[in-house]
């Protein structure tokens, strides 16, 4: 018996009682998986986002077929969600709408947070001169007036832009950019503040000491220590976006008034409450949805990627 | 160790001085400064461990750090092999990051929440390219986390799955990862548990031997630099008060203030009493220290000379060195 225990064994022996590696994406799908609310949204998400991506293709009703015959139509076979003032089929316009709706939104969440994390490292980071003139930027950018320059941004930059893109390119550049652009501040001032106390803790105090450099230090310590708000701040901006795209367009400065988003239709839809309440109720839940189930993945997201959380 | 410190000493510290600058009115202005160390001088031979002693707020963590220079010293000079560490520019300091290391107080503040052990006790490798292969990393890691008492299990675990002492070992590791020559332990025991005190106390000796480290032991309990240190220094209000090998600086204290310290060391004697010397009043405040001896506003056996003159280390006896005016009289 003794014999069959060869070295080789023992040696698998110990081989298997190390654990076995985890990389650090499925440790995170692992926590993300006990956020039970995380878990319904991104589901819904999912087929909220599956829909508007295929669902052009699969309900070919036409966006922009005015058929007064059938106008404010309550939700039918033909018509699942109803129709609008001009017989337009509202199905068929929420699916095509949504691509945009989520597009801008996501796309101005990217660059709201890009630009505010980079402005709120280096402040943080820095003192002195360079953080000062900073946080004045940022005050500045808190500080004025939006709509008014929205406006002027728009009148300006409208026709060059789309004569270099194109028209629907050009809007949604000019639309997300304008948008990011004024939400960037908030998220600046969250990561300074996280950077002020984080980077003054110890163990980034052991990393200056083992002579990371600052990248280093920032990279492997600071951020990810500072993003878990990032995150939710980010989640709530995708939100914040979906509906500063829907003002734009009621001011008739966003997307031209034929391209529907959902924003715009619920807009069109005021109107008609009391004749046509589903009018706007479809679009208003979608947006309601979309936002909600982001707000949870963030939430979700959050607690996954902090180890420390438990796993109850 | 007694010996060596015969030889060139492996740290020299010459008056190091850290003022924090206290900003204040409109314009934030330096309108004052703490003076956290005030003109510290003193040597470190290889292989030995000088204790350093000192009220919360004396500067005995600040000196740790500006020999680290973690934080820039306002003026003095900081010696190590034939280096001036203070003179250094960005790429000197991260070679002499490789010889000299720092273990934390707080084992829950100093270990990054979001890394996995190996990750910590690996990123020291990774910076200074230590390692040639991901199998050798990995080796070396495990054998780091053996030597602190650790093993392999504890690799792609979290610092908050551990306790207190596994994360002070653990800070232990890390530091001991770029093969460190001297050590600046920053009350590395003041967190834990008096039964893990001794654990963690016992492996800093181990390790001492093993590897010939050369400690700075920061504390603020005299029993436990007792135990650990070949030599104790006193701090009081940014300076060295009293500096002497461990045995006679706790058998024959030459400064007042440190009498008073050594009284309030509990003796583990039942009914055994010690004198206590009771100081009056508080540290005062070291935006504004008073004139002359440091401590004399608080000393019992203060006279008229220590309001004006500042005493200087004096030997008192070989190797032992006091900042008092009492020693100038009894001579």
């Amino acid at each position: 018996m003794a014999t069959s225990l060869s070295p080789n064994t023992a040696d698998s022996v110990a081989e298997a009682a190390r654990p076995k590696p985890i990389s650090l994406a499925q440790d995170i799908w692992r926590r993300f998986k006990r956020h039970r609310l995380a878990l319904i949204g991104m589901v819904i998400l999912i087929v909220i986002v599956v829909g508007v991506i295929i669902g052009p293709w699969l309900w070919t009703v036409p966006i922009n077929e005015i058929d007064f015959g059938s106008r404010l139509k309550p939700p039918s076979a033909a018509h699942p969600f109803g129709t609008d003032d001009l017989g337009q089929d509202l199905l068929a316009r929420m699916l095509y709408g949504g691509r945009i709706s989520m597009a801008v939104g996501i796309a101005a969440m990217l660059i709201a947070i890009v630009v505010g994390t980079i402005v709120g490292s280096i402040a943080g980071m820095s003192r002195g001169i360079v953080d000062t003139a900073l946080m004045w930027m940022t005050d500045l950018f808190l500080s004025l007036p939006q709509l008014p320059l929205l406006l002027l941004i728009i009148y300006l930059f409208r026709d060059s832009l789309k004569k270099i893109v194109g028209p629907e390119v050009g809007v949604f550049v000019m639309v997300v950019v304008v948008i990011g652009g004024f939400r960037w501040m908030p998220v600046a001032r969250l990561v300074r503040a996280q950077f002020l106390s984080l980077r003054e803790k110890e163990f980034v105090e052991a990393a200056r000491a083992l002579g990371a450099s600052r990248t280093r230090q920032v990279a492997r310590h600071i951020l990810p220590n500072a993003l878990g708000p990032v995150i939710v701040a980010g989640t709530i901006d995708v939100a914040a976006a979906i509906i500063a795209e829907s003002t734009l367009s009621f001011l008739g400065l966003g997307f031209p008034p034929d391209i529907p988003t959902w924003g715009r239709m619920l807009f069109d839809a005021k109107d008609y409450l009391d004749i046509a309440p589903y009018w706007a109720l479809f679009p208003g839940m979608l947006i309601f949805l979309t936002v909600l189930s982001i707000n949870y993945i963030g939430d979700g997201l959050r607690d996954a990627l902090d180890p420390r959380r438990v796993l109850g | 160790m007694k010996d060596a410190a015969m030889s060139e000493p492996l740290l020299r510290v010459k008056n190091l001085v850290k003022h924090f600058p206290v900003k204040g009115g409109l314009l934030g202005r330096t309108v004052d400064k703490v003076h956290a160390v005030d003109g510290v001088s003193f040597e470190l031979a290889k292989g030995e461990t000088l204790g350093v002693v000192g009220e919360s707020g004396c500067g005995k963590s600040t000196t740790g750090r500006c020999i680290l220079r973690l934080i820039e010293p306002t003026s003095g000079e900081v010696w190590f092999e034939g280096k001036n560490v203070t003179e250094l520019d960005r790429e000197g300091l991260r070679a002499t990051s490789r010889d000299m290391q720092i273990i934390f107080q707080d084992p829950y503040a100093s270990l990054n929440p979001r890394m996995t052990v190996g990750a910590i006790i690996g990123e020291p490798l990774t910076i200074h390219k230590l390692t040639k292969s991901s199998a050798e990393y990995e080796d070396r890691i495990v054998e780091l986390l053996e030597t602190v008492g650790l093993n392999a299990d504890h690799l792609r675990r979290y610092p908050h799955e551990f306790s207190g002492g596994q994360r002070q070992r653990i800070g232990i590791a890390r530091a001991l990862a770029v093969k460190p020559k001297l050590i600046v332990c920053d009350e590395p025991v003041s967190a834990l548990d008096v039964s893990i005190q001794a654990q963690v106390i016992n492996l800093l000796e181990d390790l001492q031997e093993k590897f010939d480290l050369t400690y700075l032991f920061i504390a603020h309990d005299l029993s436990v630099v007792e135990h650990i240190s070949d030599r104790v220094a006193v701090m009081y209000l940014g300076r060295i008060v009293e500096i002497a090998p461990a045995r006679e600086l706790y058998t024959s204290p030459k400064h007042p203030y440190t009498e008073a310290l050594l009284s309030a060391v509990p003796i583990p004697e039942p009914g055994l009493l010690r004198t206590r010397i009771r100081l009056v009043g508080d540290v005062p405040n070291p935006i504004n220290p008073p004139t002359g001896c440091h401590f004399h506003p608080r000393c019992p056996k203060a006279f008229d000379r220590c309001k004006v003159e500042s005493p200087v280390l004096k030997q008192a006896a070989d190797g032992h060195w006091a900042a008092c005016h009492l020693n100038d009289v009894a001579a």
